[in-house]
């Protein structure tokens, strides 16, 4: 057995505003030529531990060794550390940020220019050295993020959730550039809320408020729910309904849909719901899966919440309508000589859910910017609720409930007020506007911040608060641009009930995302690459398409979005 | 509608308003400015030290150095003996001034003949230099004036109109109040749009009902109702501590003082509109800011400026409003007059309002 290169024994380490004990009784070990992964939800203790290691705080109690020496004064230079958001000087180039950091941290002169062609190989980003790095996509970010972090080619390397708001693509491509690290004999920790990374690693670590609740190859806990796990087919116009239901039973501990079918994890000793449980007349077919990390995760955490949202129960019926919620036809968009979106063109009927994937910077939110009219298209159209968005903007607007990509509401104001500016903003006054705050405020338990600063709340409340700012004038049509980015499956989980519970009320909603498994509750998906829409259909046909294109049986939604931008690829370099 | 605007100013309120320190920086910096400001940007000269080279020695400019000795503005009498010395004393900043005396002074005053005193200035200190010879010249008239007609000297008497004694906190009190408005307005201003550009939370305002008119208002009322508030500090402070009179109309101030903050709101809304970072609009703000002031009048008279540079700083806001200002305060100007200097203000205000309103969504796309 090799020596841990890090080591954390007993830690215990308090904040004392908020006032919560972030890590409680830690010990663990990190070992080289490994993939140590760290998961947990939101506030869980993850960058704490993991700042604990890089040397920024003392432990109020135990012990943090770090290449043999206590971690406040172990050799920085044989440790690389890569904050959630990295710290690259976005007016600087590529090579700029990285000779910066090289000099920084005491690299030998002589060994510079080798060193950064290395770094820049190994990246794959020496094309884009004059780029400035402001000019990157989220993926080229954190892989320039990582070279910085390896300038001195260290023993230990630190990654606080590296994956956040990178697409499958360079995801994919900056796990692989980290296990080849990990097989040359480096110690990797990586944290993370994406569990089908955290089940690629050697060793897991699951936080959950500040308690280690598990330690060791991800398949121990992944056997724990092993013979719970089932797929339901029931058809992809009642798999909501029948989620929301399955959700609501005890014996059902976490639910989730997948394309067309559902996906349950019973606890212990259960038997599968039949139809008739579900309220269903016609036969369910049942067929057990394999389990997955993320299964055993949630159901190691209690379980997902309940299927029934609280918000819907209160929320209009939006009226039936025979008119697309949502249309596109032909937007196109250019900036100067460049094409952003090129002849997007979809429509989306009331009551339905519509995914925009595609990797970072291929064009996506720019077509959901030109939809939610913060962009005027060059050409095309585009109409939300009936109403078009170059001659009826501000009717267009009223019907929309809009979540940005990062948190955009007023951090500097308290929950209570922005709530009150939102609301008066979308036209609600008096009891009305009472009764709506009340309700979300309830719902989204954010009674106990309501006087705090928004900007101060944990990630999973701010990205709560941003819904309920969203929703309270209860729009016929949702804009959502990844709005789980960051957080953890719980509150992701939470999140689609909601949504799920809304689409049931009849409303539509248009939805940006890099989690795979949410494209899933789409009913159809748009595949947006290098400005172009190359792929529309149901995640199950998108599959479909994949699984004739790649041979692959059975692939998973990110294997089908990777086969068709492959796909997208060749003809391309075929056409030129 | 009216709902929506209201949200939106109470929203802007707050964003100024909620953090006490906030709070506190409207009210204290702007008093404490006008203070130290008011006392340090002196026009009087005081504590100089001049030199006498009296080649004379007689009565006469024994007289006139005495006089100049009783001069509460001077510091210390130098004697000095020759021309060289002279130089050196300038040279070196010693003195200031040096007043010669002439060989036949005393005997040119006693025959009744015009006499003639030289008076050489340290031209580096040109502001100082001027003053200092008026002092010196009041003296000579002053004893000119004693010798009498049978002299032949001409002795004149000089009225300074609604500012008798010429006391400098008459003139720099008004415009203190033109130029802390104007940095008040313009950064609380300057930063709106860029900062909600920055957060992110512009576009979700982009995305609301909210028409952009009404973000429009809703960023000027804030601006608008502290510039009143520290205004009305200072139209207290200046009459009750520096006594300063206010002969004209209040209310007439207070209009000119609305179109005023108007044309700042707009001036400042414009650079935040324009700026793409926070950082820009911050530096935006004094790339407006310092030639506002110096082109208002406060520090040289418009008048005294280049054609084409009079022209240009009829588009600067502060040059009206100091107008106005220094009228109100010292010489209860009529109506007329007021709304002359307030009109441009009004013009000013509407076109970079404008401007802003279309730069919100031509600097999104």
């Amino acid at each position: 057995m090799t020596a841990a290169l890090a080591r954390l024994e007993g830690v215990i380490r308090r904040f004392a505003r908020p006032a919560v004990t972030a890590l409680d009784g830690v010990s663990l070990d990190i070992l080289p030529g490994r993939m140590t992964g760290l998961v947990g939800p939101d506030g869980a203790g993850k960058t704490t531990l993991i700042r604990l290691l890089a040397g920024l705080l003392d432990p109020d109690q135990g012990r943090v060794e770090v290449l043999g020496a206590p971690a406040t004064r172990s050799d920085r230079a044989a440790l690389g550390y890569m904050p959630q958001r990295f710290g690259l000087y976005e007016d600087l180039s590529v090579i700029e940020n990285l000779t910066l950091h090289a000099e920084l941290r005491g690299l030998p002169l002589a060994e510079l220019d080798a060193r950064l062609a290395e770094l820049l190989d190994f990246t794959d980003l020496a094309r884009f050295k004059p780029r400035l790095a402001g000019r990157l996509s989220g993926g080229m970010k954190q892989k320039l993020g990582l070279a910085c972090a390896m300038v001195r080619a260290p023993k230990l390397l630190l990654l606080d959730e590296p994956g956040v708001g990178v697409d499958p693509v360079s995801r994919r491509e900056l796990w692989a550039m980290v296990a080849e690290l990990a097989s040359s004999g480096i110690g990797v920790l990586w944290s993370t809320a994406y569990l089908d990374e955290a089940e690629r690693c050697d060793t897991v670590h699951l936080l959950h408020e500040g308690k280690l609740l598990h330690s060791g190859p991800p398949a121990d806990l992944t056997d724990t729910v092993r013979g719970r796990t089932f797929r339901l087919f029931a058809g992809a116009g009642a798999r909501r309904a029948l989620l929301e239901r399955a959700l609501d039973r005890d014996d059902v501990t976490d639910g989730t849909i997948q394309g067309a079918s559902l996906r349950l994890v019973l606890a212990p000793e259960a038997k599968p719901p039949d139809a008739e449980a579900l309220g269903r007349d016609i036969p369910l077919e049942v067929r057990p899966v394999p389990p997955r990390f993320e299964d055993a995760f949630v159901d190691r955490l209690g379980g997902g919440p309940p299927g029934t949202s609280a918000l819907a129960v209160y929320y209009r019926d939006i009226p039936e309508n025979d008119a697309p919620a949502i249309a596109a036809e032909g937007l196109t968009r250019r900036f100067g000589d460049f094409t952003a979106a090129h002849d997007i063109s979809f429509s989306v009927a009331r009551g339905q859910i519509f995914g925009l994937l595609g990797p970072n910077g291929a064009g996506k939110s720019t077509t959901f910017k030109m939809l939610c009219g913060l962009l005027t298209p060059s050409e095309g159209s585009g109409r939300v609720a009936g109403h078009d968005l170059r001659t009826a903007r501000a009717e267009a607007r009223q019907s929309l409930g809009y979540m940005a990509q990062k948190f955009s509401l007023y951090g500097d104001l308290s929950v209570r007020q922005n709530l009150d500016f939102f609301s008066g903003v979308y036209g609600l006054r008096g009891q009305a506007r009472r009764a709506a705050i009340e309700r979300v405020t309830d719902i989204f338990r954010l009674g106990s911040y309501l006087s705090t600063n928004a900007g101060l709340m944990p990630l999973g409340y701010k990205q709560r608060l941003a819904l309920a700012c969203a929703v309270m004038h209860e729009p016929p049509v949702l804009f959502l641009d990844e709005p789980t980015s960051g957080v953890d499956p719980i509150v992701r989980r939470e999140f689609w009930t909601h949504i799920n519970g809304l689409v049931g009320k009849g409303v539509t909603v248009l939805v940006t995302t890099h989690f795979m498994d949410e494209a899933e509750y789409c009913d159809r998906i748009a595949l947006i690459y290098r400005s172009e829409q190359i792929a529309t259909g149901t995640p199950d046909s998108l599959k479909d398409d994949a699984a004739r294109m790649s041979e692959l049986k059975d692939p998973t939604l990110e294997d089908a979005f990777i086969a068709l931008i492959e796909a997208s690829d060749r003809a391309r370099e075929a056409a030129a | 509608m009216l709902g929506r605007l209201f949200a939106m100013i109470v929203k802007e309120l707050l964003a100024i308003l909620r953090d006490p320190r906030a709070r506190i920086i409207l009210i204290v910096p702007p008093t404490v400015q006008l203070v130290v400001l008011g006392l340090a940007t002196t026009l009087e000269v005081k504590n100089v030290d001049i030199g006498i080279f009296d080649r004379d020695g007689g009565a006469w400019s024994r007289e006139f150095s005495e006089r100049l000795a009783g001069s509460p503005n001077f510091r210390e009498i130098r004697p000095i003996h020759s021309a060289g010395a002279m130089r050196r004393a300038i040279d070196n900043q010693e003195v200031l001034a040096v007043v010669v005396f002439g060989q036949g002074f005393s005997g040119d005053i006693a025959a009744g003949r015009p006499a003639e005193v030289q008076l050489i200035l340290d031209g580096r200190r040109s502001n100082a230099a001027q003053i200092v010879s008026g002092y010196i010249f009041a003296i000579a008239e002053g004893l000119s004036g004693e010798l009498g007609s049978g002299t032949g000297l001409t002795s004149s008497i000089t009225t300074h109109w609604f500012n008798p004694n010429l006391d400098y906190l008459w003139f720099t009190m008004p415009g203190l109040l033109v130029v802390i408005t104007t940095v008040l307005g313009l950064g609380l201003t300057a930063q709106t749009v860029a900062r909600e550009r920055e957060l992110g939370t512009f576009d979700q305002l982009m995305v609301s009902p909210l028409r952009v008119p009404e973000i429009l208002v809703g960023k000027m009322v804030p601006p608008v109702l502290v510039g009143f508030f520290d205004a009305t500090l200072y139209v207290i402070i200046i009459p009750a501590i520096f006594g300063v009179p206010l002969r004209g109309s209040v209310p007439l101030l207070y209009l000119s003082l609305l179109f005023y903050l108007l044309a700042l709101v707009g001036v400042g809304m414009l650079v935040s509109s324009i700026a793409q970072t926070q950082q820009q609009a911050f530096l935006g703000m004094f790339l407006v800011a310092v030639p506002a002031i110096l082109l208002s009048g406060y520090a040289s008279p418009v008048d005294n400026m280049p054609g084409w540079l009079q022209i240009v700083a009829q588009g600067n806001p502060s040059k009206h409003f100091l107008v106005v200002s220094e009228g109100i305060f010292l010489k209860a100007m009529p109506p007329g007059d007021v709304l002359a200097n307030t009109w441009p203000l009004g013009l000013i205000a509407v076109v970079t309002l404008a401007a802003s309103a279309i730069l919100f969504r031509a600097r999104m796309e």
